[in-house]
């Protein structure tokens, strides 16, 4: 099974509304949300921002992607549906360079402030090009 | 004086000219063994090497023989810094300071191939080794090292410490490798 649970890929200008409506419908009540995270498709240089809602009372949880060119990714911030999001999309933003409009203190929250790339894009390398005296052949290249 | 054990190891006395009454010998010689035999580590610990540390600090291994006693995360009055552990590069800075506010004279001991090279953490947050911060004194090698090898490490510190000339901090030398990492 590739997914347990739906995956639903929308377009990117309504997802705070469309995530507003999940939570204060009487039927889907999606109240809790599991996690925000970005993924980096290299292939299509596309940004997806992924949001995992999850009902508590009937155990229900729903997948919804939205997909941001590369060049410039932006989305409404999620923060005023859930405060949750807070730290959420400030570690998509350190990580993937996503700007979440509206986000009360995007900045960087794991990574050194100095920090110039989005480490978790592919179009980096893996390993930190500053060492030249490590044996390759033990990392791997 | 009563007869001393025979598990007790009594530091040697150094070299020097000895008769009825008297003992005289270098100042450089006794500072040192003063030194080596009172060392007072700060440990710098973030990960397993940190575990491997307190081992070396218990019961079994006791550190506190070589006159380790003092354990204390303080940079006052320590004069061994020893890094155990991943450092991320966020963490740098951190311990950067750390060694700026210990006193000259100061050593670091790097435990572990984290601390020493990165290890197996050839990536973009983490620091590929110590030294490119701040100067250091013995690497230990291992991921984690066991205890008898930290205590080699600390045994080399030793070594260093007692043999070292009190005019070396103030060489020219030792100021412009301190410049290099932007040490006053």
């Amino acid at each position: 099974m590739l997914y347990d649970f739906p995956v639903i890929s929308l377009k990117q200008d309504k997802i705070v509304d469309v995530i507003k409506h999940l939570r204060d419908h009487a039927e889907t009540k999606f109240q809790f949300l599991t996690t925000l995270c970005g993924i980096h498709y290299a292939e299509v240089n596309q940004i997806a921002v992924m949001y995992q809602l999850h009902n508590m009372v009937s155990n229900q949880r729903v997948r919804l992607k939205i997909y941001l060119p590369v060049e410039n990714p932006v989305v409404q911030s999620l923060t005023s549906v859930f405060p949750g999001a807070n730290w959420m999309e400030r570690e998509t933003y350190d990580f993937y360079g996503v700007k979440f409009e509206g986000h009360p203190n995007l900045k960087r929250i794991l990574n050194v402030d100095e920090m110039i790339i989005f480490p978790l894009r592919k179009e980096y390398p893996l390993e930190d090009q500053v060492r030249v005296d490590k044996n390759d052949s033990m990392f791997g290249r | 004086m009563s007869t001393v054990a025979d598990n007790i190891n009594v530091g040697q006395k150094p070299e020097g000219l000895e008769g009825t009454g008297f003992f005289a010998t270098r100042l450089e010689q006794v500072v040192g063994l003063a030194r080596k035999n009172s060392i007072w580590p700060l440990p710098f610990a973030t990960s397993c090497c940190g575990i491997e540390f307190m081992a070396t600090m218990g019961a079994h291994y006791d550190l506190a023989r070589f006159g380790s006693e003092r354990l204390s995360f303080s940079p006052r009055q320590a004069d061994l810094l020893m890094v155990m552990g991943t450092i991320a590069k966020k963490m740098g800075p951190v311990l950067k300071q750390v060694y700026e506010q210990m006193a000259e004279p100061r050593w670091v001991l790097s435990v572990g191939a984290c601390a020493s090279s990165g290890g197996i953490f050839d990536t973009y947050s983490v620091l590929q080794g110590i030294d490119r911060i701040i100067p250091v004194d013995v690497y230990v090698p291992g991921c984690p090292p066991r205890p008898e090898q930290i205590i080699d490490g600390v045994m080399k510190i030793q070594a260093l410490v007692e043999s070292e000339s009190l005019r070396r901090r103030d060489s020219k030398e030792y100021k412009a490798m301190l410049n290099t990492y932007g040490i006053e």
